[in-house]
This record gives C-alpha cells, sequence and structure tokens, in this order.
C-alpha cells in the first residue's frame, strides 16, 4: 500500500507554531466535527434530545463499529479485510441451523444459547485464520487474500441455507440483539465494551506495539524479532470474530437471518468510519477511539440530512464528499 | 526491474529449464485452464460448443469484460477503481433516461459522464494526493447515490420506440453489438498498451513512481487517462446493461469491481501494478465467465457460483504466488 502514497519529496520547512495547529487539528478534528454534529442536533433537531434517538443512532452505529474495531488492527498492520460481510452472512446463517433444529447440546436452555453465539463467532473466526494464512503463510496482498472470502463466503452461506430467509423466534439467543438492561441496547454496550478494550490492547499491551511495528516497518519489525506472521493471523483472525459477532446481532435484531443480505457492503462502511477515523491505510498507525467517532460522523450526518427531509441518495453523496474531505484533512497523519 | 513488461520478464534471463516452464504457467495458466476447461465442457455437455452457447457467454460477459480492462489500466498504474459498479448503474440510468433521445445520445451521454467521472477520481488522486482506495470508495458512494437521486429510487424503463434496446438486441453478421464492443476495446486496449507511448507510461508508473516522475513522465496526466478510461468503460458497460435490461438499475452492479479485480487477478496482472496485460484479463472474463455457464449446464444452484469462483480465485492466486516466487529465486 505504501508505493501507492507519493513518497514526500524533501523535507519540507516546518514552523513549530502553525504545525502545531495543524496536529492539534489532525488530532482532535474528527472529535470536534463531532460535536458540532451533536450540538446542531441538539439545537435544531427536537426529536435528536429524546433517549430514543439516541439509542436509535447508538443501535444502527453499533455492528459497523464492531467490524470497524477489527477492520482498523488489520489496516493497522497494513492490511485490509474485505471478507467482513461475507463473514456476516456466515455467522448469521449458522446460528438458527444451530438453534431451530433440536441438535443435542443445542437444546439444552442456557448452554445452548450460548453454544448458538459462540460458535458461528468461532467459525468466523477460523474464516479469519484461513485470511490469515493466506497472507503470511502464501504471501497473498491482503486485498487479493481476503477478496477470496469476499467473493466466495458468501456463497457458502447461500448454499447451506439454499439461500432462503431462516425465520425465528428465540428470544434467549435474540438477547444479542434486543436485550436493554437499564434501557441501554445490549448492542452498544458490546459496542462501547470492544472499543474500550481494543483501545487498552492498542495503547498498552505488546500485541498493541506489535501490530503497529508491523504496519509502520514490516521488514524493520521482523529484524528486530517480532512474530510478524502470528501476529497478523492474530488480527485476521480478531476481524473474523468480530464480524462473526456482528453478523449474530443483525440476526437478533431481525429475527431472521437472509444469506444473501446479512452484511452486504460492510466491508465498504467500516473501511469509510477506519479512514474518517484518522486511520491512515497505509498501516503504523491506528486510533481505536477514531474509528468509532469516525463511524458515529457518518451516522450522524446520515441521519440528520435523512431527519431533514434530505433524500438518502444525497445524504450518500454528502457522506462521499465528508470521507474525501476527512482523508484530505489528516492525510499527513504518517509516521 | 519491475517496469519490464510482461512480455520479456520471462526471457530477461537465460532461466534453467523448469524455472521457464514455472514462468510460462504464470504467465499462462489462466488460458492453459480456459482451455482444459472448454475441452471439458465440449466433451461433456450437448450444445456447449454451439454458436448459441458462445456468443451468449460473450454477451452476457461484456459489461464484466469492458469494466475489467478498464480496471486492468488502473491496476497497472498501482491503482485500483472500486466506482465502477456503480458507475456502470448511473450510466444505466442516464441511459434509459435519455433513451427515447436515441441511441447515440444516450450511450454518448452516459459514457461522457462516466468519463468525468473518472477524470474526478484522477484529478482527486493526483491533485490532492488521497489513496486510490479511498478516493475511489468515495466516488462509489457518490455515483450510487446519484443513481439513486436521479431514477427516483426506482428503476428506468427503457423507451422501446426509441431505437434504444436494438444495441442489446441486433448485430453484424450475427454478432451482437455487446459483443462487437468487447472485442474491439480489447483489440484496442492492447494496442494503445503495447503500442503507444501511454501503454508504457502506464506499465511504467505501476513499476516504480517515483522513478517515472524523475525521468519526467507525465505521471498525472497518464493517472488522469487511466481512471478516465476505466470510468469511460464502466459507464459503456451500464449503457449495455440498460440494452439488455430494457431498464436502467440504480441498484444494479453491486460488487461488480471486486469481481473486475479478480479477473484481472486471475489473468495474472499483478496488483502492485508494473506488469500486465490486456489480453490476459479478457482470458480471465472468459474463465469466471466459462465456469458460471458450465454450471449452468450442471443444473447446479446458482449459490454454487461464489463458492465455486471463491475457490478458483483461491487456486489461481495461490498457484501464481508459487510460481512467481520460484521465478524470483530463479533469476
Amino acid at each position: 500500500m505504501a508505493k501507492l502514497d507519493r513518497v514526500a519529496g524533501l523535507p519540507q520547512r516546518r514552523f513549530a507554531l502553525p504545525e502545531r495547529f495543524r496536529a492539534v487539528g489532525q488530532t482532535y478534528g474528527a472529535l470536534a466535527v463531532l460535536l458540532l454534529l451533536v450540538l446542531y442536533n441538539l439545537v435544531f433537531t427536537p426529536s435528536f434530545r429524546t433517549l430514543a434517538a439516541l439509542n436509535l443512532n447508538l443501535t444502527q452505529v453499533a455492528t459497523t463499529v464492531i467490524v470497524a474495531t477489527g477492520m482498523t488492527l488489520v489496516i493497522a498492520t497494513g492490511g485490509i479485510d474485505l471478507s467482513v460481510g461475507s463473514l456476516m452472512a456466515i455467522a448469521g446463517a449458522l446460528a438458527p441451523m444451530l438453534f431451530s433444529r433440536n441438535l443435542p447440546l443445542f437444546n439444552i436452555p442456557v448452554l445452548g444459547t450460548v453454544l448458538a453465539w459462540l460458535v458461528p463467532i468461532g467459525v468466523a473466526g477460523l474464516f479469519g485464520l484461513f485470511n490469515g494464512m493466506l497472507v503470511t503463510t502464501f504471501r497473498i496482498q491482503p486485498i487479493i487474500a481476503t477478496l477470496i472470502l469476499y467473493v466466495g463466503g458468501r456463497g457458502i452461506a447461500q448454499v447451506a441455507t439454499s439461500g432462503n430467509i431462516q425465520n425465528f423466534k428465540n428470544p434467549a439467543f435474540q438477547v444479542i440483539g434486543l436485550a436493554r438492561p437499564l434501557g441501554i441496547p445490549v448492542q452498544v454496550i458490546l459496542m462501547l465494551v470492544i472499543v474500550a478494550i481494543a483501545a487498552w490492547v492498542m495503547r498498552a499491551t505488546i500485541f498493541g506495539r506489535y501490530v503497529l511495528a508491523i504496519g509502520g516497518n514490516e521488514p524493520a519489525a521482523r529484524l528486530a524479532g517480532v512474530p510478524v506472521a502470528r501476529i497478523k493471523r492474530m488480527v485476521y483472525v480478531i476481524s473474523g470474530l468480530l464480524a462473526g459477532l456482528a453478523g449474530l446481532i443483525v440476526i437478533a435484531i431481525n429475527s431472521s437471518s437472509d444469506a444473501n443480505r446479512v452484511g452486504l457492503g460492510m466491508e465498504l462502511d467500516a473501511i469509510a468510519a477506519v479512514a474518517v477515523g484518522g486511520t491512515p491505510l497505509t498501516g503504523g498507525r491506528a486510533t481505536i477511539g477514531g474509528t468509532l467517532i469516525g463511524a458515529l460522523i457518518i451516522q450522524l450526518i446520515r441521519s440528520t440530512l435523512l431527519s431533514k427531509g434530505v433524500p438518502f441518495a444525497v445524504a450518500q453523496i454528502v457522506i462521499a464528499g465528508i470521507i474525501l474531505l476527512a482523508v484530505y484533512v489528516q492525510r499527513q497523519r504518517k509516521v | 526491474m519491475a517496469t519490464i513488461p510482461s512480455s520479456t520478464a520471462g526471457s530477461a534471463t537465460p532461466a534453467a529449464p523448469e524455472a521457464r516452464i514455472g514462468s510460462m504457467l504464470q504467465r499462462q495458466g489462466a488460458l492453459i485452464a480456459l482451455v482444459v476447461l472448454t475441452c471439458i465442457g465440449a466433451l461433456r455437455y450437448n450444445g456447449f460448443i454451439s454458436t448459441y452457447n458462445i456468443v451468449e457467454l460473450l454477451r452476457y460477459n461484456a459489461m464484466f469484460g469492458l469494466i475489467a480492462l478498464g480496471m486492468t489500466f488502473v491496476i497497472m498504474t498501482g491503482g485500483i477503481d472500486l466506482s465502477v459498479g456503480a458507475v456502470a448503474a448511473l450510466a444505466s440510468v442516464i441511459a434509459a433516461l435519455l433513451s427515447p433521445y436515441g441511441a447515440t445520445v444516450a450511450v454518448g451521454a452516459a459514457v461522457g459522464t462516466g468519463l468525468l467521472i473518472g477524470l474526478f477520481n484522477g484529478w482527486v488522486i493526483t491533485r490532492f494526493n488521497i489513496a486510490p482506495f479511498i478516493t475511489t470508495l468515495a466516488m462509489l458512494l457518490g455515483a450510487r447515490g446519484a443513481a439513486l437521486l436521479l431514477a427516483k429510487n426506482a428503476a428506468v424503463s427503457v423507451d422501446t420506440a426509441g431505437g434504444y434496446v436494438e444495441i442489446g438486441l441486433n448485430g453484424v453478421l450475427g454478432i451482437p453489438f455487446p459483443v462487437i464492443m468487447l472485442l474491439v476495446a480489447y483489440v484496442l486496449g492492447s494496442i494503445v498498451l503495447n503500442y503507444t507511448r501511454f501503454g508504457r507510461h502506464v506499465l511504467a508508473i505501476g513499476g516504480n513512481e517515483d522513478a517515472a516522475r524523475l525521468m519526467g513522465l507525465p505521471v498525472d496526466r497518464i493517472k488522469l487517462g487511466v481512471y478516465a478510461l476505466s470510468g469511460g468503460l464502466a459507464a459503456l458497460a451500464g449503457a449495455i446493461l440498460a440494452a439488455l435490461t430494457y431498464t436502467g438499475i440504480p441498484t444494479e452492479g453491486l460488487g461488480w469491481e471486486l469481481t473486475a479485480i479478480a479477473a484481472v487477478v486471475v489473468g495474472g496482472t499483478l496488483l502492485t501494478g508494473g506488469i500486465g496485460s490486456v489480453g490476459t484479463t479478457f482470458v480471465g472474463v472468459l474463465l469466471l465467465g466459462l465456469i458460471i455457464n458450465m454450471l449452468s449446464f450442471e443444473n447446479l444452484s446458482a449459490y454454487w457460483q461464489s463458492v465455486i469462483r471463491g475457490v478458483f480465485l483461491l487456486l489461481v492466486v495461490v498457484l501464481q504466488n508459487q510460481l512467481s516466487g520460484k521465478r524470483k529465486a530463479a533469476a
């Protein structure tokens, strides 16, 4: 990916103060935009001030943030994961097949529900491992390696379900998408927990340092003794696990699983959130908080425009412009 | 070193025989697979080698072929164009809306829009130095939004009296117009890549952009050119879509960009840029199309298509990678 960017020519003269202002703008620009959006809505959109509206916005954005968190880790190593939407479809197709067929183990009340969550997520993680093996053992470019499951993964889900929509009603299982402890949607709690853990991992663990080292300069990281292959496999597994979780949340909300639709286009939503959040696609830097902010910005712009009666199509065009603008403003943020 | 075009890469150094076989397999592997599959199909299915089946195969794949051709040029410069599916959808809507004014106006406006979108992509990429992946991702959203807006969120019927649908129905000597466009585009594309300054510059930029810039090649202009080409060809594919389906469909073309990239990769063009050929992309498109064609003879559910395509992509990519690794070691 690095060669897609023009290599900077001679070092430009740097002036301390403007440079610092720009650095502040780059670091907090996305956050400032988000705050402005929230303020604007608080003042001009009466319905925004209700808890229901907050919950709605957060519910809609939760799956994107969960997937985008894994995507941030992958992108931080200099890779990309196009397969997340298909992995969501696979996990979403698998879960109803497990809990609605009265299989042994899965018909035991609590254990069955837990297994119906964990097994599909684990399967998605295994597919993530497949991606990671292609990238490390076979040294295939990430965009191609994950393109394979993007193409084939949804097909696996479609073949497994013969393309039929699986409708179900399983309150225990659907807790993952419908429960509201303390009035907060459970997927929002999951989202916040995952973001918090990932932010801590990136900031305070050796694994996080290794991820950034690989994205910054892979040969150097290898020479410095970083277990490059193992770390890379792990980020693809994490991306797969999180995609699987997102797939389960989607089907739990809908009470049905449609392998043709679950997670469709999610890879691009997630990448857009990561890019708007300020993580460069070249790797070596990552901001999990930024990804959360990026996803929220996209969500709020969309919902603000729609609530003002702007057609969905126009909202899409505006979001396209925002993505370009955000990446342009933050593009100097490289190591 | 990476600027050496594929046609000479194998013979640059006298290599051991097995390395030469490996290099030939890597470059012509897709062609070999195509021939093998065609032979299997000919032996196994009645009517596989019929004019009807061949023409239908080409007609159906004309759209993907045109998009993959533009994508080949973009990828050879080291870039990528994710907006092609959305541009095709937008073009199909424009063509359908303008179909009452005749085929020339409709196709011209559609392709013109595609060219402009491609130019805009190229301008953003070169002027603002934003990665092609992000730029064209944003354009994917933007063009899809524009298509929905123009079509008022519904499919637009083509005016059948305006002569527009003739594009899909008629042809010369029994060859439908979409197939003629496909073949002409590939012949022209091959000539442009191999015999013009533009084509050489494309490969030079993909091989080493900084070196190309220092040598004084007009890097930005060439990039504008390849993105415009990609946008224009995607729009032409959209115009064909409107003619074949009698509708402009703002929601069509989902994932076409990745299918086109898959065809380019199966053909053997490296995503890192600098190496590639137009002919092998054609083979890649035919190969992916042929797989679907054979599945329809097998009466397998349509859902197997994507699984088998995925498995196929996996085999080709792993094989190519092993072979090119060997080649590098031998050189």
